[in-house]
């Protein structure tokens, strides 16, 4: 429409004395909240805003996201799957080495080379890691896996095989061993042990043996499901376990394996609130890497920490992390442990919000607000604050109580730093110190400084403004 | 130990058949340990994890305790304390849910949010001029024009707006002027006219503010006012948004006659414009601001005379009575750069070196302190003096001190001063400088005023004119006559 053809619709952004006396003509004005952004950011901003690669970028990286489909397809052990040794470890976040590793990072290294055999004793297992050389460590990212809190996988542990129909590319992920004392938590007991050797002789096998003769589990459906049940697929699993194990179940009973077996399975699947969780964020993952390596593109592909950093990789740097110093929750802790026990923000799940679900769902999950004490108005608040960030609405992932809009999804850059507004994320807490295992869940947000970061490197790659 | 001196005392139960969630038995734990002698406590399913958390503790749990049933471990100090605790046990499981809802409506914190949000047609832009482009860029995205009244935009960001726009078929407004009148609405500072058959382009806020004003006041509205920018016509910018303006109001069939006006232009632009204009089938005016070039008042009345109307006598107020003029200098005190430009343009054709902050001539600047004994104008819009400051035409104050210092310097014998009216001024512009001209009256200065207006600005211009004649000044409708009397009483005093 030409501006001289008739009344204009009028939005003001900045300065109220401009709106107002628009109003003062009786003119509807409608105007901007906007608040300065990031320090120092202003010209960053206009070469990224300015590249006229950017608009079409980003649009191919959302919809190369959202046409993912992912199905679960197999369950095997890391060792084959991922060419790991015996002293092969990854482990969740940006890369770091055992001198800046964390308490929970280094109890469930530890944890790991014991179930390896690598060590005999926790002492000897923290020798052989601090020597370093005869270790390997990889971000999970940096091998198409992701692990939640610690993130440690070895050899000998199982993996969920999640793969996109369409391309056939795949993304894996560990099998979840419960709450409490776990691995994951940084514990090493030999209850921990224990769990994980069954785990590896037992769950592992029977879920293979189940799936291989079921088929494929559609596991982008269930997340959809579950995000009208309550779940938020980051720190409320339930329905998703659920689910799961209905699509197993069959399969399970029908597997010829010992009743026994079956039923201790069943048991501790059931009895883990959190086992979808394993599922949930390779599911995420892949979506996010059909994203990758779009130039000219500012959505954020993967959040992630180590416990002592907190990095994102965005779709137009390549696997470059931009890292910063990770936050300690804010939320509820279990029994006597208190703000002090707790390990800074740690595990490579925030790769549910970055894909949309976790913390940007959190009005389809209320209950996860208390974790804070907040209401369940604040749900609703943070999943549309989240809008303001974001670049598309999933069309999958649903909210009911928001008229069943799609959850806010693919982060972007530029927004995050012209609004200040951080992507909130929904965590668990592990204890500070190696070996203590879980202390509370909570809320946290990632440092501003890794965004203003990614958005200085966009820039340097972006066409100066004419 | 315990503060009576005695152990600690300890209530495990495990209530069957009770049931919350987790998370809300997570808070209540943390309500009853805050409560006072209480040592340590967890409300919990009983479920294996928790029964070993409970454990761990310290506390011995019952063996029948099973997953469905709720655990409640408290220890305290003594038998009162552990009384409070499981009251607050039974308080917190009993509490009703908050009745006190956060709003849940998110403001949009972006442009590109409100507008996908609700679509608009025009944005106007006044965030801080580093933050401009973000702003602009949302609302080309989204297909609509902009109008950008920040000062300090980079010029590079301004001409990639402009050429995107350009290339879009939209137009953006601005930056470094802040005026436009579109669909009968005045954006920024403008000012109330009515609608008519002149079409103006303005790469000069006040310029523009002053034209409209004495159209005006001969009874002639106006299409449109789109402020294009103050540095459109420069050779940087290239006169890109002042192009697409004109073919606007070429296409907008109530606009009969297009005037532009722009602050001195850089030569090869204004030939640019001048070609484009000459293809249009609207008559152009070409009101481009410099040296031997007319002033904005013989501008109207050049348009008037294109639309076959008489010019007025333009509107003056004068006081009772005035002192007779005293030697020394001209010190001109402005609000609007462009009536500034105009006023030093004048003065200097008989009164020669006229320093200024915005010199005609760069070996005419005034140093820092903005002093000099001679003749001198200062424009108090200019970025420098507006930095973390209202613009002068919102706040009066600075130019008020520095009028009540020429009232105190024997060397200043005659101030100019402009007042500009309209939406986005001051509520009361007179009142903020009335105070001060009535002191440099009666300290011996003329003082003479270019009050810029409509009759139909909100400010009531004829208030406006009374108060200052009250205080002692001279006051004219058009900045021209008010500059031209002020060099020729400066003159005829130095004569």
């Amino acid at each position: 429409m030409s501006l001289l053809a008739g009344d204009p619709r009028v939005l003001s952004v900045g300065a109220e004395l401009f709106a107002d006396s628009v109003r003062a003509q009786a003119v509807t004005v409608r105007t901007v909240d906007w608040r300065p952004p990031m320090a120092g950011s202003e010209n960053d901003l206009a070469r990224v805003l300015a590249d006229p690669r950017r608009s079409a970028a980003n649009s191919t990286a959302v919809d190369r996201m959202l046409a993912v489909s992912a199905r679960l397809v197999d369950v095997v052990p890391a060792g084959d799957l991922l060419g790991l040794g015996p002293s092969d470890y990854l482990h969740a976040g940006p890369p770091i080495d055992w001198d800046r590793a964390s308490g929970p990072l280094r109890g469930a290294l530890i944890g790991a080379a014991l179930f390896e055999g690598v060590a005999a004793s926790p002492d000897d297992a923290e020798r052989v890691l601090a020597a370093g050389s005869s270790i390997s460590l990889a971000p999970c990212h940096s091998r198409s896996a992701v692990g939640p809190m610690a993130g440690v996988v070895s050899r000998s542990m199982w993996m969920f095989v999640i793969e996109d129909e369409a391309t056939g590319r795949r993304t894996y992920c560990s099998l979840n061993e419960g709450l409490g004392k776990v691995l994951r938590y940084g514990a090493y007991g030999p209850e921990v042990l224990d769990r994980l050797r069954w785990m590896s002789a037992v769950l592992g096998p029977l879920l293979q043996t189940a799936l291989r003769a079921r088929g494929p589990v559609d596991v982008t459906a269930l997340l959809a499901q579950m995000v009208q049940m309550g779940d938020e697929a980051h720190n409320r699993n339930r329905a998703g376990t659920l689910m799961f194990l209905r699509e197993l179940l069959p399969a399970l009973i029908g597997s010829g394996a010992p009743a026994g077996d079956v039923a201790e399975a069943v048991r501790f699947v059931a009895g883990n609130d959190h086992f979808f969780l394993n599922l949930a964020m390779p599911a995420c993952k892949l979506a996010l890497d059909a994203a990758r390596d779009v130039p000219g593109s500012s959505m954020v592909v993967a959040m992630a920490r180590n416990g002592t950093d907190f990095g994102i990789q965005v779709s137009g740097t390549g696997d470059r992390w931009f890292t910063g110093p990770a936050q300690v929750p804010d939320g509820l802790f279990l029994g006597n442990y208190g703000p002090a026990d707790a390990n800074p923000d740690i595990g490579d799940s925030a790769i549910t919000e970055t894909a949309g679900l976790g913390g940007f769902a959190m009005a389809a999950a209320p209950a996860i607000v208390r974790f804070v004490g907040g209401a369940v108005a604040d749900a609703l608040a943070t999943t549309s604050r989240m809008y303001e960030i974001t670049l598309a609405e999933h069309p999958t992932f649903s909210i009911p109580v928001l008229e069943f809009r799609g959850t806010p999804c693919g982060i972007d850059v530029t927004k995050v730093v012209r609004t200040g507004i951080l992507p909130q994320i929904n965590t668990g807490m592990a204890g500070r110190a190696a070996g203590t295992g879980q202390v509370g869940a909570g809320l946290v947000t990632p440092p501003g400084s890794v965004f203003a970061d990614a958005l200085r490197a966009l820039a340097a790659a972006a066409p100066a403004v004419c | 130990m315990s503060a009576a001196g005695g152990p600690d005392v300890e209530y495990v139960e495990a209530r069957r058949g009770a049931y919350a969630d987790s998370v809300t038995l997570l808070q209540v734990t943390r309500r009853v340990a805050d409560t006072p002698g209480v040592r340590g406590a967890l409300v919990a399913m009983a479920t294996d994890l928790n029964l070993d958390l409970a454990r761990g503790m310290g506390f011995s749990v019952p063996e029948s305790a099973g997953p469905n049933d709720l655990l409640i471990a408290v220890r305290a100090e003594d038998e009162a304390a552990l009384a409070a605790a499981k009251d607050a046990v039974l308080a917190a499981l009993t509490a009703p849910a908050g009745a006190t809802a956060a709003p849940t409506d998110v403001p949009p914190a972006t442009t590109a949010s409100a507008l996908r949000r609700e679509p608009a047609d025009l944005v106007l832009v006044s965030v801080p001029g580093p933050s401009a482009f973000a702003e602009a860029a949302d609302a080309l995205d989204a297909g609509c024009d902009v109008m950008i009244f920040s000062d300090n935009v980079p010029v590079e960001q301004e001409v990639a707006l402009k050429r995107r726009a350009l290339s879009e078929g939209r137009l953006v407004m601005g930056p470094d002027c802040g005026t436009a009148v579109v669909g009968g609405i005045g954006l920024g500072f403008a000012n109330a006219v009515g609608p008519g058959p002149v079409g103006l382009v303005a790469a000069s806020g006040t310029g523009a503010q002053q034209l409209m004003s004495l159209l005006d006041e001969a009874g002639v509205g106006i299409s449109a006012c789109l402020g294009v920018g103050g540095r459109d016509l420069s050779a940087a910018v290239g006169g890109l948004a002042t192009v697409s303006a004109l073919d606007l109001l070429d296409a907008d069939p109530a606009t009969e006659l297009v005037v532009v006006v722009s602050k001195p232009p850089a030569q090869e632009v204004a030939d640019r414009v001048r070609e484009h204009a000459d293809r249009l089938r609207t008559p152009v005016v070409l009101g481009l601001l410099g040296e031997g070039q007319p002033d904005l008042t013989a501008l109207a009345a050049s348009v008037l005379q294109r639309l076959d109307r008489p010019a007025p006598e333009w509107p003056r107020w004068t006081p009772r009575s005035v002192a007779d003029p005293r030697p020394g200098s001209l010190r001109g005190l402005y609000s609007g750069g462009t009536l500034c430009d105009e006023a030093m343009l004048l003065a200097a054709g008989s009164l020669g070196r006229v320093l200024s902050n915005i010199p005609l001539r760069p070996d005419w600047r005034l140093d820092r302190t903005l002093r000099s004994p001679g003749n001198l104008m200062i424009d108090f819009g200019d970025d420098d003096l507006t930095r973390g400051r209202p613009h002068p035409m919102i706040d009066g104050s600075l130019r008020a001190e520095r009028l009540l210092a020429e009232a105190d310097d024997p060397t200043a014998a005659v101030a100019l001063l402009d007042v500009v009216l309209g939406y986005g001024a001051a509520a009361d512009p007179a009142a903020d400088v009335a105070a001060a001209i009535a002191k440099a009256c009666a300290a011996g200065l003329r003082v003479l005023v270019a009050l810029v207006g409509t009759a139909g600005d909100p400010q009531n211009r004829e208030e406006q004119a009374g108060r200052l004649v009250d205080a002692g000044a001279e006051v004219f409708a058009s900045n021209a006559q008010a500059a031209r009397a002020a060099v020729s009483l400066v003159a005829g005093a130095r004569e």
